[in-house]
């Protein structure tokens, strides 16, 4: 019985993957096809070719890519949920499980974010970051769905996960976007924006973006922490002991106060605010990947 | 002629004062803040000693002068180091000296009525303008103070505000980060916190001498240990049988919290511990104790018991040592238990299971002098043979003995043992509430939008609607808009 489920979890991951790939390409399509090089007859002053942007031509391959990108959602929905069936508990074990739950959160937020704003330029970058995540997670550090160890076998294993796990997704779009603001940015010092990137939004908006997100999930990373602690108290004996997981939460949430507190106080905008915010987010994945692999804290359990 | 700049003369109070503004600066703050961030990361790479005192000995023995020179900056104690410390108090003295002028200054200004309305409303970020009617001031009125924004009633105006949330939640965030920090100190001046190894069937007395290592806050007098007794009666793990993971330890204790009070039976788990006031008693781990009989030439018992073995795999293949002091000369036994055992070609006798389901104890025998007596402190699971001879090798299931020359060992079966962990922490709970309302005030300073809003009937006869937010926070146009509809009346 539970085997079945395990199947039907691990079917729909490769049937999502499958469909953010369509996805993928069709935003790709989208990036590519818009950009229109001028009849032959309208412009040959010189070697100027003026390029022009026209959306018209890709609508249809940009709501096929957002349609995708939803049908991928609700694949990879079922099967974490498929999943945490076939293990009889929630599915945020092992780092496969962290994995597989963190691409659904990303692609929760960026879905969610695109209900309120035109951002369908992310999808590119929101596909290959979703289909190296399952990639990894599956090629990798898949394991076999089993019961937990005593230690997580607690309520609070549902609260601080999720939400260390939507913190985690939230965190990481706006490092997209943080990052597409300071590419943007060098190219814009050098001249106008190339063709393809103009209907990216302005730097403003990219800059607030950025900083609404990470302004919206810090208060739930730092109740992730503070749940953290509450378990530790009742699993390990003190409620925070400078593990490495706990120490690199701590960095991240330092981090991003100091991002917070950069721009909201002393107004830091751009550039500055947007490397700070990268690096929250290195610290962020720092601990997601070197500590989870290389780590020798309390929060390694048994094969990742 | 001196063409010297003539600095003008600070003098020690002003050069105090010159401090402390630059101490307690967003800019200072922000800087402190991220080398807090910064000091923190060696402490995870490099192994601590609260952590993991095994790796740190790796450390000295491997490369001696390296760990001397590292232990001198203090980086196998990064969190308790003069340098992170140092840190963390300079940004809490310049949190504390930037929060409380600031809640003495919100303190007052929450209590006093908005500034009156500027001449040029039509400066402001959102201005509209139209005909009055003549009672939209009234009817503004009404709306705001339903909303409850806090209004300054003028002839012909109103000067509203609202959001004074945001700065209280941010005072509150910034005051329970201090209320956090005194929780911890407290936790670490009154706490204690020690480990002791128990045996199923025995008790555990909770005075000193019954702990196998214990450490005590600068502050806690040795006599602060409430007087609890606890029996181990029984203790089950559960494994996986495919992967061999533990799924469940269930420890049954009887307790009796103080002399002449009853025995209470209780369940412990590792997510669930045995609580006692402040004081917690933990299931932190679990192994086996080898029960031996090692008796004399003529047959005297000399040792007789269980004796804990220390768990080295995932499968509690354990080492131990059984040492018979009494013995003449002394005899010493150098143990690995196997729960369930089986060969292997490279390591030799291992186990596959965690479970004792086919036990069995190898060993060495050795003869000499144990060196118990020379003073230096000795691991109880490791012998020092270097004054001893080996003159046997064995291997016994449940219920086998061995003779050799001098005496003779039983391996009569095994226990499991629990290692019970005491911890007493009286600051948590102050960490706790300020944790919580760290959340609270965090979310009210970043959800709350502080903005003004006039509104004016001119002396020709227009009403005039104006807003400023606080911070360029978004949603002021939105509110205006349906503020302005309201009061045209329109539907």
């Amino acid at each position: 019985m539970s085997q079945t489920w395990a199947y039907i979890s691990n079917y729909s991951i490769y049937s999502a993957m499958a469909v953010f790939t369509l996805s993928f390409f069709a935003h790709a399509y989208e990036t590519a096809w818009a950009v229109r090089a001028p009849q032959s007859a309208d412009s040959t002053d010189g070697n100027l070719i003026t390029k022009t942007l026209d959306y018209t031509r890709t609508e249809k391959a940009a709501r096929i890519a957002t349609a995708m990108m939803i049908l991928g959602f609700i694949l990879l929905f079922a099967g974490v949920i498929a999943r945490g069936i076939s293990a009889h508990r929630v599915p945020w074990g092992n780092m496969y499980e962290f994995s597989i739950t963190g691409a659904l959160a990303f692609t929760g937020a960026y879905l969610g974010a695109l209900r309120k704003y035109d951002l369908r330029w992310l999808g590119l970058l929101v596909s290959i970051a979703v289909l190296l995540t399952l990639g990894t997670a599956v090629a990798v550090l898949y394991r076999p769905s089993a019961p937990l160890v005593p230690a997580l076998k607690s309520t609070w294993l549902v609260i601080h996960v999720s939400a260390a796990i939507i913190s985690g997704g939230v965190f990481l779009l706006a490092n997209v976007i943080a990052g597409a603001y300071l590419y943007l940015d060098s190219m814009e010092r050098k001249g106008p924006r190339a063709v393809w990137a103009q209907r990216l939004p302005s730097l403003e908006v990219l800059d607030q973006l950025s900083y609404r997100l990470v302004a919206f999930v810090f208060p739930l990373w730092t109740f992730a922490v503070i749940a953290g602690a509450i378990w530790a108290e009742s699993a390990w004996g003190r409620y925070w002991g400078w593990d490495p997981k706990e120490t690199w939460a701590f960095i991240t949430w330092v981090a991003y106060a100091a991002y917070l507190h950069a721009r909201v106080t002393i107004g830091w905008r751009g550039r500055r605010a947007a490397w700070l915010c990268l690096f929250a987010g290195s610290t962020f994945l720092f601990n997601y990947i070197y500590v989870n692999i290389y780590g020798t804290g309390k929060h390694t359990y048994s094969g990742l | 002629m001196s063409k010297e700049i003539v600095l003008p003369e600070l003098g020690a109070t002003g050069l105090l004062r010159y401090s402390w503004r630059q101490l307690t600066s967003m800019r200072t703050a922000l800087i402190l803040l991220l080398m807090l961030g910064v000091a923190a990361i060696p402490g995870s790479l490099i192994p601590q000693r609260d952590q993991n005192p095994m790796k740190v000995r790796e450390y000295f023995s491997n490369s001696p002068s390296l760990a001397q020179w590292m232990d001198r900056v203090s980086l196998f104690d990064v969190y308790g180091s003069p340098w992170f410390s140092a840190i963390y108090i300079l940004l809490f003295i310049s949190l504390i000296g930037c929060v409380l002028p600031r809640s003495v200054e919100h303190f007052h200004a929450a209590r006093a009525l908005p500034p009156k309305t500027p001449k040029n409303l039509d400066r402001m970020e959102f201005y509209s303008t139209w005909n009055a009617q003549g009672d939209e001031i009234e009817k503004a009125y009404a709306l705001l103070k339903a909303k409850r924004f806090r209004i300054l009633r003028e002839n012909n105006a109103i000067s509203a505000e609202k959001g004074f949330t945001r700065e209280t939640g941010n005072l509150f965030f910034h005051l329970s980060l201090i209320l956090i920090l005194i929780g911890v100190g407290f936790g670490s001046l009154f706490g204690m916190r020690g480990d002791a190894i128990v045996n199923v069937g025995e008790r555990f007395i909770n005075v000193p001498t019954t702990y196998d290592s214990l450490k005590f806050g600068k502050l806690l007098s040795e006599k602060a240990l409430p007087p609890f007794v606890i029996t181990v009666d029984n203790f089950v793990a559960k494994y996986n049988t495919l992967t061999n993971a533990p799924e469940d330890y269930t420890l049954n204790v009887s307790v009796i919290d103080k002399p002449g009070a009853p025995s209470v039976k209780k369940t412990v788990k590792v997510n669930s511990p045995l609580r006692f006031g402040s004081t917690n008693v933990y299931l932190q781990a679990n192994g086996y104790s080898p029960i031996v009989t090692v008796r004399d030439r003529v047959g005297n018992v000399a040792l007789q018991g269980p004796v804990p073995f220390l768990p080295q795999d995932g499968n509690l293949r354990s080492i131990g040592a059984i040492k018979v002091p009494d013995a003449d000369p002394q005899i010493g036994f150098v143990a690995t238990f196997l729960p369930t055992q089986a060969r292997d070609s490279v390591q030799g006798g291992i186990s596959v299971f965690p479970e004792a389901l086919d036990p069995k104890m190898l060993f060495s025998i050795w003869r000499g002098d144990l060196g118990l007596n020379t003073g230096i402190p000795q691991s109880v699971y490791r012998i020092d043979t270097s004054k001893m001879e080996r003159i046997g090798l064995e291997s016994l299931k449940p219920g086998e003995s061995f003779s050799y020359e001098g005496g003779s060992i039983t391996f009569e079966g095994y226990v499991p043992w629990v290692n019970l962990q005491v911890v007493r922490d009286p600051g948590k709970n102050y960490a706790l509430l300020g944790g919580i309302v760290a959340i609270l005030g965090l979310l009210a300073s970043l959800f709350t939008r502080r903005r003004r809003i006039w509104i004016r009937i001119s002396d020709s006869g227009k009403v005039e609607v104006a807003g400023l937010a606080k911070n360029a926070a978004p949603g002021l146009e939105v509110e205006l808009e349906k503020l302005v509809t309201l009061l045209k009346g329109e539907k």
